[in-house]
């Protein structure tokens, strides 16, 4: 079990949130309990939901992979009555490691910020270049 | 023909139906039949947060649907008829309605009561009764996922179902 903190739940399909969880392990060495990896592989929208209930002890954000489809939506529909519950669409490593580096804020604050560095780790090369022009030291 | 595709599936729209069929048939609008679905704003917004681009979105009534059926047929635009269960499908098609049209079976997942037929089509005995009805009515009923996948028809399920 962990420590205090919001914890974090990954819905996606496949196994994609047990290859994210893996991957945030190996940059940032979460402990057990932080982040939990599901599955919507062979289940009916009800059974995700209940899979996701069954994971909620106390505040959580669950992660999942596309805004909508069976993940995003079973999450909203069957989840929405639940408290200190937040879910966040387009998960990706950056979204997580923000997470678990942060984890102690409050809820809201914890999501907020969350959204905001996904957003901003998504650039394209040379396109964005220029956003990160000023850190450059050798000019 | 303007409908492109008929489908029971429990996940309604998902991944499947917006990025795997809709990339190969380009439709302009989902329609969802289901009466509670039909009935529930706050549902239907969370369905529509999915889809992109133009792909527009409605939820119909199993009556409604019916009536709307041969405008679907001669409309313009590409529709892809979505329902949840094959008992929304079977009502769809009573009285022939759904004659000669191809009917997909997409996703129908593992619950209690159910056996597995296929890795994502899992049916109790009444669901097997319905789909049986629903063939009886002329529709042509074949499981398939994703447009690349093999597509499995009703004989061929059936037989799955008695040899479990």
């Amino acid at each position: 079990m962990s420590e205090a903190g919001v914890r974090g739940i990954i819905l996606a399909h496949g196994s994609m949130a047990t290859g994210l969880v893996d991957a945030v392990r190996q940059i940032a060495g979460i402990e057990e309990g932080v982040l939990t990896p599901l599955s919507n592989k062979g289940l009916s929208p009800e059974a995700i939901g209940d899979l996701v209930r069954s994971h909620v002890h106390g505040p959580t954000i669950l992660f999942t992979d596309l805004q909508s489809g069976s993940c995003g939506f079973a999450a909203r529909r069957y989840c929405h009555d639940l408290a200190d519950f937040v879910v966040i669409s387009g998960v990706s490593l950056p979204a997580l490691l923000e997470f678990v580096m942060n984890r102690q804020l409050a809820l809201d604050e914890l999501a907020a910020r969350v959204v905001e560095r996904a957003r901003n780790a998504i650039i394209s090369s040379p396109g964005d270049a220029a956003v990160n022009e000023h850190r450059a030291v050798s000019r | 023909m303007s409908i492109v595709l008929f489908r029971v599936d429990e996940r309604l729209i998902h991944g499947q139906v917006v990025v795997g069929w809709g990339t190969v048939l380009r439709p302009d609008r989902i329609v969802v039949v289901d009466d509670a679905l039909a009935d529930s704003e706050w549902e239907q917004e969370l369905f529509t947060m999915g889809l992109f681009g133009e792909l527009a979105a409605s939820f119909e009534t199993i009556e409604e649907a019916r009536a709307h059926l041969a405008g679907w047929r001669a409309a313009k635009e590409r529709i892809i008829v979505l329902t949840r269960d094959v008992a929304s499908m079977r009502k769809l098609a009573d009285g022939g309605l759904l004659r000669g049209e191809q009917i997909n079976i997409g996703g129908i997942h593992h619950a209690a009561g159910r056996r597995q037929i296929l890795p994502y089509v899992y049916l109790s005995d009444e669901e097997t009764r319905q789909m049986s009805a629903l063939s009886e009515e002329g529709a042509v009923i074949s499981a398939r996922d994703l447009p690349a996948a093999r597509k499995v028809d009703l004989n061929e399920m059936l037989g799955n179902n008695r040899e479990t």
